[in-house]
């Protein structure tokens, strides 16, 4: 088997400046959306997804596990906080954590189920998952079905900050991305991140070192699903709604498209490829169902021509880690 | 009564659809290594096509069912040509990937020209009206979904496990080299086993016509729970995915007789539950 990334540099100093470098550079350039003319509300959604991309990337990049079902973890959050808001009327930041504390156990329970099996079938258990819940999402009285949970308060975070109003809002969800960003950053870099890197890269050879990489995967799906959580909450704060969107496969789709576009296993290729993709949609609405076509059409092409998306590309040509 | 053999009965032709989706699938899977996911889109474009048959050049119902699943067949050869073939060697996620991409080119295109909604096709003549069975009434059609699938899942099976040309296929899965060594074409007959895979879908597609309407999105949603059929299955050998289709089937309509409200999640409730007892699936080998 052909590993995913097939020039994987070693964490050197020369590397490690590499990636804080291009985190300033990407940390300036969104702190200063609010003085620009771009439009706020675009941004803070890519950014819940980059989020969502970059906790999907921890599975699949680091740990070669292909899930098809993330978006799970994404719309449970949001259905979890969406509820706690407005009818526990909880504070904002509360919200937050019942959302992650959902996303939580949910994986837990799906990781138990799902990480017992390898390669295809775990990416068609993790679908089959949520695609359950999905319906029980649309059974579900909590969740209003297909009107979904709408007119969230946004309430003040802290009870400093007035989420109403946009610039605050944008900072809080900017500020929650890079701390989702650098806390998946920091578990990739850790020894934890290097024994799924040898796991994903050889399996049965970690096993014969002593790792037991069952526990490895298993701690790496809840990581990434209760991150895919976190991306899910904030969510709730931009769309001010929780709907069945968020539950369904496409969207776990979407998100495999994002990270594949933007490299599989780059730290940064997931936030370029949740960019290109929301900017893509947003522009390309006036098509209607061709936009279904052309995401096919860049699956197709990402797979045959392109396989290390575009940040993958940028960092072989210039022989850097990103 | 009556309720529960109509259950029941609908239960068998989703059976039938399921087995028959899930048989090209384990067909595929085990010469290719892909997890075919445009399945549901190439049994969507089976549909399309005997109703372009009939609608464009008259073409009878009959006919359809031999000339739709040759007609994208060829397409899935063409595919296999032109894309599949490059996976080879890479990690198997890649061909999940390219196949989804493929799936929502198909569907995207098809939803343009069609939109949603359905476009209905008639039962032909031959098939209309009912049988008094002495228990319950039984549309002759819905008998015959159910027959004719049964025989070709038969066949399938007798064609891989008990003849010749089967023999080759499965051997090329165990050791492709070793066969190519004797002189046997592996590429070209995966190319065609990835036609006759793509073949049994759009044959699906054909008899679910008359049933289900023409729709750009009929495959999509059957899809998710042929894979979840796939999983419980275990995709081990050809028998066990028609077994496990048909018996998927079964279960989905009784629960939806006993306990409706669970009927769109009893495949996957069931998933879950094979899944802790043992994670292989029913008949399944090692991944």
């Amino acid at each position: 088997m052909t590993t995913l990334t097939d020039d994987t540099l070693p964490t050197t100093p020369r590397a490690m400046r590499d990636e804080m470098i291009a985190f300033a550079v990407m940390a300036l350039l969104l702190a200063s959306v609010p003085f620009t003319g771009v439009y706020p509300y675009f941004v803070m959604q890519a950014l819940c997804f980059a989020l969502l991309a970059c906790a999907f990337n921890l599975l699949i990049g680091y740990g070669g596990l292909l899930s098809f079902g993330h978006a799970m973890f994404l719309g449970t959050a949001g259905y979890c906080s969406a509820h706690a808001l407005k009818v526990w009327a909880l504070p904002p930041e509360l919200g937050i954590l019942v959302g992650i504390a959902g996303a939580f156990v949910l994986s837990i329970i799906t990781g138990y189920i799902s990480i017992r099996r390898q390669g295809i079938y775990f990416s068609m258990i993790t679908l089959a998952l949520s695609q359950l819940l999905y319906f029980i999402y649309l059974q579900a009285p909590f969740t209003h079905g297909e009107d979904g949970i709408q007119g969230i308060p946004q309430g003040h975070m802290f009870g400093l900050f007035d989420l109403s109003q946009p610039t605050v809002l944008y900072y809080v969800i900017l500020v929650g991305f890079l701390a989702g960003f650098l806390l998946i950053f920091r578990i990739i870099n850790s020894p934890f991140g290097e024994v799924l890197k040898a796991i994903r890269e050889n399996e049965p050879r970690a096993i014969s070192l002593g790792y037991r990489t069952d526990q490895y995967k298993f701690l790496a799906f809840v990581l990434s699903g209760t991150l895919a959580g976190f991306a899910g909450a904030l969510k709730v704060f931009v769309a001010q709604n929780a709907s069945l969107t968020d539950v369904h496969w496409s969207m776990s789709g979407e998100v495999v498209l994002m990270t594949l576009v933007g490299g599989l296993g780059t730290i940064f290729g997931p936030v370029v490829g949740a960019f290109v993709i929301i900017a893509m949609q947003q522009y390309l609405a006036g098509f209607g169902q061709w936009v279904t076509v052309i995401q096919g059409s860049i699956f197709v092409i990402c797979v045959l021509t392109f396989r290390r998306g575009v940040v993958g590309e940028v960092a072989h040509y210039f022989r850097r880690s990103l | 009564m009556q309720a529960l053999y109509a259950q029941l009965l609908v239960g068998l032709i989703n059976g039938s659809f399921y087995a028959l989706l899930s048989l090209g699938l384990a067909v595929i899977f085990g010469m290719l290594n892909i997890i075919n996911f445009a399945h549901g889109a190439l049994y969507m474009m089976g549909a399309f096509v005997a109703y372009f048959l009939l609608s464009l050049g008259g073409i009878s119902y009959w006919w359809a069912l031999l000339i739709a699943p040759i007609i994208v067949g060829i397409f899935g050869m063409i595919l296999e040509r032109t894309m599949l073939q490059w996976l080879t060697g890479l990690d198997h996620l890649y061909g999940l990937l390219l196949t989804f991409g493929i799936a929502l080119i198909v569907q995207g295109v098809f939803q343009n020209y069609f939109g949603s909604s359905g476009l209905p096709y008639a039962i032909p003549d031959q098939l209309r009206g009912g049988m008094n069975l002495g228990f319950m009434f039984l549309p002759v059609y819905r008998g015959w979904v159910v027959i004719f699938s049964l025989i070709v899942c038969i066949a399938t099976w007798f064609l891989i496990e008990k003849t010749r040309l089967g023999a080759y296929l499965r051997a090329a899965t165990e050791n492709p080299t070793l066969v190519r060594a004797f002189g046997v074409n592996v590429p070209r007959m995966i190319t065609l086993t990835y036609g006759l895979g793509v073949g049994l879908a759009a044959l699906a597609g054909v008899l679910s016509a008359p049933i289900n309407q023409v729709r750009p999105l009929m495959g999509a949603d059957l899809i998710i729970v042929v894979f979840a059929v796939v999983v419980i299955g275990g995709m081990g050998s050809i028998m066990g995915s028609i077994i496990t289709g048909f018996a998927l089937g079964v279960i989905e309509g009784l629960t939806k007789y006993f306990y409706p409200e669970a009927s769109n999640t009893v495949v996957f409730v069931l998933m879950v539950l094979v899944l802790l007892v043992k994670p292989t699936g029913l008949t399944g080998r090692a991944a």
